[in-house]
């Protein structure tokens, strides 16, 4: 039975203090995966100071539960913690945290690097960064990311 | 009736978090058509070619989804989350 937690706030994320309850007190857990998304400032080139992260409430929430789920029919998982940030954040701030807990290291990995490209290309979030040099813009989002997303659907 | 919301960028550059539209058409094509039609800036956002996804009741929509009463349009620019 896969227990989840999916949340999503405007309130700083304790990234580390979060992948404990993903794996405490089940007995049936052999390793857990977690990834942690930073906020990085530098970005195509221009040093960045802050950024905001809009989303789009309910159907975020929709979107993420929809992932975990597809994770869970995947592969075998004890549990899973999906926690994104939204409103302002500073360089060096987690933005997100994915943690699976699984019998198995290879189960666990696969599924927390599935979650994060599906996220990224299929979550309602937006990024609008604050530039060093007073400037501000909304992030482009990359080729890449939907390569990374369109890489699981041909069974991978 | 039903209500359309638009997203970051497209809320900022159309000057509108949303609106409620008394008269709906069938699909979400025609929808974006009718926007299109008012020109300027919208003409702009939602224009053939332009990126903005949309989502009909929270869910990813295509063109073809019929649109019916009391429904919620969101549309957005391509996500940048994680």
């Amino acid at each position: 039975m896969m227990d989840t937690e999916i949340r999503v706030q405007s309130t700083p994320l304790d990234a580390l203090a979060e992948i404990e309850p993903v794996y405490a007190g089940r007995h049936s857990v052999g390793g857990v995966v977690s990834f942690i998304g930073l906020m990085r400032d530098l970005n195509q080139g221009d040093r960045v100071s802050g950024m905001t992260l809009e989303h789009y409430p309910g159907m975020t929430e929709k979107a993420l539960a929809a992932i975990v789920e597809e994770a869970g029919r995947r592969w075998e998982l004890d549990g899973v913690r999906l926690i994104h940030r939204v409103g302002q954040v500073l360089p060096q701030d987690p933005i997100v945290l994915v943690a699976v807990a699984s019998a198995h290291r290879g189960e666990a990995f696969r599924a927390c690097e599935f979650i994060i490209d599906y996220l990224k290309t299929r979550a309602p979030f937006w990024k609008h960064e604050q530039m060093a040099d007073g400037r501000s813009r909304w992030v482009d989002a990359r080729g890449s990311d939907d390569d990374a997303a369109a890489g699981w659907e041909k069974g991978s | 009736m039903i209500r359309v919301l638009y997203f970051a960028s497209l809320r900022e550059r159309l000057g509108s978090a949303g609106e409620t539209l008394v008269d709906h058409p069938a699909t979400l094509a025609e929808l974006r058509g009718q926007l299109v039609a008012r020109g300027d800036v919208w003409a702009e956002v939602f224009g053939e070619g332009q990126p903005v996804l949309a989502a009909v009741n929270q869910e990813m929509a295509t063109a073809e989804q019929p649109l019916r009463e009391g429904d919620e349009v969101g549309f957005f620019p391509p996500v940048t989350g994680g």
